[in-house]
């Protein structure tokens, strides 16, 4: 029991930590203090909001997606059809980009190639179909295809760049890591 | 708005799919989706913390003041550690984005802004550890903040 507590209080030991930062900014502001913990909530809400469907969609994920499924189409070897199914698959994400990673993570766990995975980050980030749209609407088209096309090679980019600087052991550990999720 | 509603509705056709088809399938389902979000929760509610903080400091006072139309490169810089630093929804991010442009901020800083806002997540970084490593999340980090200079400046010179 003791090691448990010990455990969780480890595990939370940062939120913790800037819960008290947020207490000492109540007490030295409380304006201040009150505004940052009102964001925090709002925040929270705009999470709650969006994080219920990304996890129960990642659990059905990987539950009926095989691994030699997600191998055929994004896994070593899928070459240019597998990075252009991993960018739509990012494209038509709803979320922020926090939501992409356990999503990603499951990619990985069923052996997608790295850089398509990095590429699926990449566009979840950038060129998701809903905010392009929003981006119109406010900053209008010549804006928004401007930077849509911009972003087009530089997601490819990163994720080539990505996947060359780290090395297999490297590699070979972040796959490791999403096996234990 | 509308996004998360489709959004829920897809999972939910999704799931109800999954639940005809196979129900024991379907619970292990559940229960991933249950305890992956259990693991991130620490790195969540910690960002969450940062957000709150963060947004308290840098008022929208304070991000306009540095984005000035005439703040030139000292302006592309800040709007591009603040779009690093802070992780606002798009749907409040371009809105303000445009009406910066409106009350005088420049295209180059605006689009930095943008763009670092999209690609960076410096709040993010502990989420992001924990699923790809420090290595692998500072390379990726480094690089689209690079990038989104690039972009900025090529916004920049086209639009201006």
């Amino acid at each position: 029991m003791k090691h448990k507590i010990k455990h969780i209080i480890n595990r939370y030991r940062y939120f913790f930590i800037l819960f008290i930062a947020g207490l000492a900014l109540l007490v030295y502001d409380f304006e201040l203090g009150a505004n940052s913990f009102r964001l925090t909530g709002l925040n929270m809400l705009d999470m709650i909001s969006i994080l219920p469907p990304t996890f129960i969609l990642l659990g059905l994920l990987d539950v009926w997606v095989d691994k030699a499924l997600m191998i055929k189409l994004t896994g070593e070897g899928s070459g240019l059809k597998g990075a252009v199914i991993a960018f739509l698959l990012g494209s038509l994400a709803a979320g922020p980009l926090y939501a992409a990673f356990p999503i990603a993570a499951v990619m990985l766990k069923k052996q997608s190639k790295f850089s398509n995975v990095i590429i699926f980050i990449g566009a979840w980030s950038t060129t998701k179909v809903p905010m392009l749209m929003f981006e119109t609407a406010s900053m209008g088209v010549k804006f928004t295809l401007l930077r849509f096309f911009l972003n087009l090679p530089v997601i490819i980019l990163i994720a080539v760049i990505t996947e060359k600087m780290l090395s297999k052991r490297e590699k070979t550990e972040i796959y490791g890591k999403a096996e234990k999720l | 708005m509308i996004f998360s509603i489709v959004f829920y509705i897809i999972t939910a056709v999704l799931f109800v799919i999954s639940l005809k088809k196979d129900r024991l399938k379907t619970k292990a389902a559940l229960h991933k989706a249950w305890k992956s979000f259990e693991n991130i929760l620490p790195q969540i509610l910690t960002v969450l913390m940062l957000i709150g903080i963060m947004l308290t400091l840098l008022s929208p006072e304070t991000i306009s003041l540095l984005l000035g139309k005439d703040s030139g490169w000292f302006g592309v810089a800040s709007a591009s550690i603040i779009g690093s630093v802070t992780l606002i929804p798009g749907f409040i991010a371009f809105p303000l984005a445009s009406a910066l442009l409106k009350s005088g901020a420049g295209y180059m800083q605006i689009a930095a802004f943008v763009s670092t806002l999209m690609m960076v997540g410096v709040i993010t970084i502990p989420m992001e550890v924990k699923f790809f490593g420090k290595k692998a999340t500072l390379i990726r980090n480094s690089f689209a903040f690079g990038f989104s200079i690039m972009i900025a400046i090529i916004i920049g010179l086209v639009l201006e």
